[in-house]
């Protein structure tokens, strides 16, 4: 109850995988936390804005259509643009290895794939906002 | 890298958008720093109007938000939207998805939407719905829409306060109309039946006029007739006289006896409301240490349960 950690999950593009960003939504309010969700189809700048209304700790982006490279910088660009630095971005879904190491360079804080568990998702997000710390 | 509470204010007031969300979320969070702040805020409110919109989950409440907002934003007002869900009572946590429905009002200045989860708070609105309405009446907003959780029988409280109360009614969620079933019909200013597109609807709207004939032949003297709008989200539909039925309630209210009244009904609430707040607060750090040993001779029948509750709140000054 006092932990009050806010969390926007977000679709963007055409990608209509929507199972996985329920799953996180679902196992994140088992844990106490306040979700968001914006539904499918939403533009990296539409939900960077959400994410500023509903000032979010966390905002998690799911993405399996293989538009991550593109949908990320726009999503932090449009971060940069509204002036907003404390809000940790987070990913998951279907992503090479690869391009989880260049979108973590980018300033992703983290990207969860495949078969996460449960208590790993919430651990993390508690963790990340634990060391960004009050705001 | 905290900012004061009472730096963000001056922010808030120009109608910076982080600065309001951020205000909000220390209302939210009941953050004892933020109340002189919110002092302030409350003084300096009270141009917007707002809008409450109640109503069965299901029956179209977002929806029709997003759609009246586009409406209201046509004539150049600002639009604050406060949508409200039900936390988990399990774990106390929230998925909150009336966003989706608002997706036409993204990439608009002119609107703000936050999410709000009730916390365990009754009566379809969360502790801090109130704190909310006043923030976005200071930034600038115009109109300020509460969306209620729509659970039914307490929803009433929505009615003290919102200067107009919508009560939305739909086809196809069982055939009586669940405003009556929830006994909220009263509360409305002006009752909708949404979904008109649907070829149910027509039963619908008779249904509800039925009813309310009923009702005005036992209060057939007063001031103010809450008409039945019907509209339709998905056609874009009879919005424009909901429109015109909120611009005339508005005016009803001004400079009125009923306005002031109203006025005062909501102070009322928000006066009880926060009061409750505190006595709760006082409540339960003044009687925690107590409880189990007062519990222990209660369940031993020792005393009985009325004399356990007045030693519980013994010194309380209440
Ligand atoms: C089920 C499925 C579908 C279903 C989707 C149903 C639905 N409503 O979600 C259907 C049949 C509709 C479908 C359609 C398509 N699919 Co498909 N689909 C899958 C499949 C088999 C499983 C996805 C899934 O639901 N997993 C279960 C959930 C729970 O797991 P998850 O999403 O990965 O989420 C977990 C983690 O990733 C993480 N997570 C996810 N998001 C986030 C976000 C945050 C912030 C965090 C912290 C964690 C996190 O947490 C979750 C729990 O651990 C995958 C294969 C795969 N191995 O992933 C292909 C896959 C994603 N699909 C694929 C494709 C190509 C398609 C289609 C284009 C096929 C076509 N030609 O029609 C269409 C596109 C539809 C569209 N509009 O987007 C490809 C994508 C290829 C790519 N990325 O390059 C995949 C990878 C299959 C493959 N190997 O080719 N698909
Ligand atoms: N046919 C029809 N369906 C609608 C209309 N407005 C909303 N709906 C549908 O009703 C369902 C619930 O809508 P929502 O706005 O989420 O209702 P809420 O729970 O009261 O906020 C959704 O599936 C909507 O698509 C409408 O005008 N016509
Ligand atoms: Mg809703």
């Amino acid at each position: 109850m006092a932990e009050n950690i806010r969390v926007l999950m977000a679709k963007v593009g055409l990608d209509g995988h929507d199972r996985g960003v329920r799953v996180v939504a679902r196992c994140l309010r088992d844990a106490g936390l306040d979700v968001v969700y914006t539904g499918l189809h939403r533009t990296p700048e539409e939900v960077v804005d959400a994410a500023v209304q509903e000032d979010v700790d966390v905002l998690g982006v799911s993405l399996l259509s293989g538009a991550h490279m593109t949908a990320f910088p726009r999503i932090m660009k449009r971060l940069k643009e509204r002036g907003v630095s404390d809000i940790i971005l987070l990913g998951g879904g279907v992503i090479p290895d690869e391009d989880v190491v260049a979108l973590k360079k980018m300033g992703v804080a983290e990207i969860l794939l495949q078969d996460t568990p449960p208590n790993v998702i919430v651990d993390t997000v508690r963790r990340l906002v634990r060391e960004r710390g009050a705001r | 890298m905290r900012v004061p509470s009472r730096d963000l204010l001056p922010r808030v007031l120009k109608g910076e958008i982080a600065a309001i969300a951020r205000l909000l979320s220390r209302a939210e969070a009941a953050d004892p720093e933020c109340r002189d702040t919110l002092g302030e805020v409350y003084s300096r409110a009270g141009k917007a109007h707002v809008i409450g919109i109640t109503g069965v989950p299901g029956s179209g409440k977002s929806t029709m938000v997003s759609v009246l907002a586009a409406h209201l934003r046509k004539a150049g007002h600002k639009i604050g939207i406060i949508a409200i869900d039900p936390s988990s009572p399990y774990s106390g946590g929230s998925i909150m998805g009336d966003r989706i429905r608002m997706s036409d009002l993204a990439g608009d200045e002119g609107v703000f939407i936050r999410s709000m989860a009730t916390r365990g708070a009754l009566g379809g609105m969360a502790r801090a719905t109130l704190d909310a309405v006043d923030i976005l009446d200071v930034a600038g907003f115009d109109y300020i829409l509460i969306e209620t959780v729509g659970v039914g029988q307490d929803e009433v409280e929505i009615a003290s306060a919102s200067h107009t109360t919508l009560v939305v009614s739909a086809p196809g969620l069982g055939d009586e109309i669940q405003a009556i079933k929830a006994g909220i019909l009263e509360i409305a200013d002006i009752h909708v039946v949404s979904k008109s597109d649907r070829p149910d609807a027509r039963s619908t709207i008779s249904d509800l006029k039925q009813m309310l004939a009923l009702g005005v032949s036992l209060e057939s003297n007063a001031a103010w007739r809450p008409p039945v709008i019907a509209t339709s989200s998905l056609k874009r539909e009879g919005f424009d006289e909901l429109v015109s039925a909120l611009e005339k309630h508005k005016t009803f209210l001004a400079g009125s006896e009923a306005g002031r009244a109203r006025s005062r009904k909501i102070a009322q609430f928000r006066m009880l409301k926060t009061a409750e707040d505190l006595l709760r607060i006082r409540f339960t750090e003044r009687s925690a240490g107590r409880v189990a040993a007062i519990a222990d001779r209660l369940a031993s029948r020792e005393i009985d349960p009325y004399a356990a509750g007045e030693k519980l709140i013994e010194g309380m000054g209440a």
